[in-house]
């Protein structure tokens, strides 16, 4: 894997909707560059005849049957909203 | 002849006929009040775990299964991570690389010609909230009752050719999503949405053009003439020396046009991984073999069986199949033994004219389909007389009630009496020597003439076979 880029950093700090300064920007491109240095030497073993792992545990199928529980009074879905109108969550303007 | 050809891909939502949602056990009904169907799972709340629904995952097996795809034997579910406010957690649970069906097909027909279009994949997903302008201005509202509702997302290959070959495969496949059960599809509802892939090419170029994504096309209607408008547009682009921007353009139905939403520069980047909280599903051979078996006859077989087995013509056929409630009405209408093309011509000229013309549903009509079944029985034994039939069946249609006591109570049996309908005709011809007259001079219009005259004396009740002969003997002595 090549060096990740200030640029990289930017753009992956953008779609977290994280606002970093100078300073920061410059400081993760180097921390991730180290970061991806020291994961770089499992690329050593040779896994060509290893599946990919998506899950850390070996369950699998746990499903649940399809059976309607009770959902939360609306007063309560809504007492952490920063902001309520008419039994909705109100948020910033998302439309232009 | 266009010098372009035009490649459009269908992405279709379905909201899968649960009771409860993918994730958590709240209600998945539509129309409730605003946040009442939702639970920290659904609203997404630190710590929460969600436990996947086991008839949203049998749903979408089988309505993969229905639409001839393979199934994926080991799949998962991943997160989609993206900020809008559609969605509480800041992504949605979907999947990427090991969608529950893949390499599918339906066919569809337009104008007479077969075609047979891909579908690339089937896969599991939950659904998103729904957000609306708040009405003081200053924000937006958003109602997260639809959170979570199971939905399938089927993406079709490019293999569309025009705006009529993608409303084809549209109602093809919400016909085979409602044969098989998994979802109401209701597109005024939202429980079916459709977004389009659409580009253009010169014709003979095998690489594909540039193409935007269509949304917010929210009937069958709307597809078909958002997607010719589309195709317009693009042709003009390229023809005025332009470009066409890969871009998101909505259809905006009040203006009938594509606008553009967003641009490539501001396309997503969803980083999917692996949902750590959801343990990794393997589908048995087992569970698909039974999955299978629970399949019923779908649109094309049932469209086959009527013409084989009825005679129907394929285009009757076709509309009869067009949705499971018309095909079980003519199924059960034709089981009263009445005759099948008989069935089939009440059922399309009189049932759906009627239907469209008041637009309504067949559910939503009193006529049952054993009462129309009996009603042809009843013109069949000349007990009453086609056109008598029609008073009939809209007294069937109005209050469902049998059609032999509409003929009792009504007074509307068929007069089939030779001597008191020889009387009728001979008063008639008695009557009005000029109508004689002109038939002696070669005039035939008169005999209808004394038909109009003996069936307004028997309110239209005579025997319409028997009055014209027993005119024409009159006349003719």
């Amino acid at each position: 894997m090549g060096e990740i880029t200030r640029k990289e950093v930017e753009h992956v700090a953008d779609l977290a909707r994280l606002k970093l300064t100078e300073a920061e920007a410059e400081r993760y491109t180097k921390d991730l560059n180290a970061i991806l240095q020291f994961a770089a030497k499992l690329n050593e073993l040779d896994t060509s005849n290893i599946q990919p792992t998506s899950h850390a545990t070996d369950v699998k199928n746990v499903m649940r049957e399809d059976a309607n529980r009770p959902s939360l009074p609306r007063e309560e879905a809504l007492r952490n909203a920063a902001d309520h109108e008419d039994g909705q969550f109100k948020v910033p303007a998302v439309f232009e | 002849m266009s010098q372009f050809e035009t490649v459009i891909g269908l992405e279709v939502h379905a909201e899968l006929s649960t009771n409860s949602k993918i994730f958590c056990g709240c209600r998945t009904e539509f129309g409730a009040a605003p946040n009442t169907h939702t639970c920290p799972i659904c609203l997404g709340h630190p710590g929460v775990l969600p436990v996947v629904n086991k008839q949203a995952v049998e749903f979408a097996i089988k309505a993969a299964l229905a639409l001839n795809c393979e199934i994926s034997l080991e799949t998962k579910f991943d997160r989609k991570n993206y900020f809008y406010p559609d969605l509480p957690k800041a992504y949605q649970i979907s999947q990427y690389d090991q969608p529950i069906g893949k390499n599918g097909w339906i066919d569809i027909e337009v104008n007479g010609e077969k075609k047979r279009i891909g579908i690339n994949r089937l896969h599991l997903e939950e659904d998103a909230g729904k957000l609306t302008h708040s009405e003081y201005g200053g924000g937006t509202l958003v109602d997260y009752n639809r959170v979570g509702v199971p939905l399938v997302e089927i993406v079709s290959e490019p293999d569309l050719r025009s705006p009529e070959e993608a409303k084809a495969y549209l109602e093809k496949l919400k016909a085979i999503l409602q044969y098989t059960g998994v979802s109401d599809v209701r597109m005024e509802q939202g429980s079916l949405r459709c977004d389009a892939n659409v580009s253009i090419r010169p014709v003979g170029q095998t690489e594909l053009g540039t193409k935007t994504e269509l949304k917010n096309m929210n009937s069958f209607r709307n597809v078909q003439v958002g997607l010719e408008y589309e195709v317009q547009r693009q042709q003009e682009v390229v023809l005025a020396g332009g470009k066409v921007t890969q871009e998101t353009r909505r259809w905006d139905e009040a203006n009938k046009k594509t606008v553009v939403m967003r641009s490539k520069e501001e396309a997503h980047d969803y980083r999917y991984f692996p949902d750590p909280d959801l343990v990794r599903m393997q589908i048995s051979e087992d569970w698909i073999a039974s999955i299978r078996a629970s399949i019923p006859e779908l649109p094309d077989a049932r469209q086959a069986r009527y013409m084989n087995e009825y005679g129907l013509s394929g285009t009757d056929a076709g509309v009869i199949t067009m949705t499971k409630e018309s095909a079980d009405f003519y199924d059960e209408a034709v089981k009263t033994g009445a005759d099948p093309k008989a069935v089939a011509n009440w059922l399309m000229v009189d049932l759906f004219g009627y239907l469209n013309a008041n637009n309504l549903e067949l559910s939503e009509v009193k006529i049952t389909p054993q009462g129309l079944g009996e009603m042809i029985k009843l013109i069949e034994k000349g007990t009453i007389s086609s056109k008598i039939a029609k008073t009939v069946f809209k007294e069937m249609v109005e209050t469902g009630k049998d059609p032999g006591k509409i003929v009792e109570e009504q007074g509307l049996v068929q007069i089939s009496d030779e001597g008191a309908l020889k009387q009728i005709v001979i008063d008639a011809i008695a009557a009005n020597p000029q109508a004689v007259e002109d038939y002696k001079a070669g005039n035939d219009r008169a005999v209808g003439f004394f038909v109009g005259q003996v069936m307004k004396q028997t309110k239209g009740k005579a025997n319409p076979a028997m009055v014209n002969k027993l005119i024409m003997e009159q006349l003719n002595k």
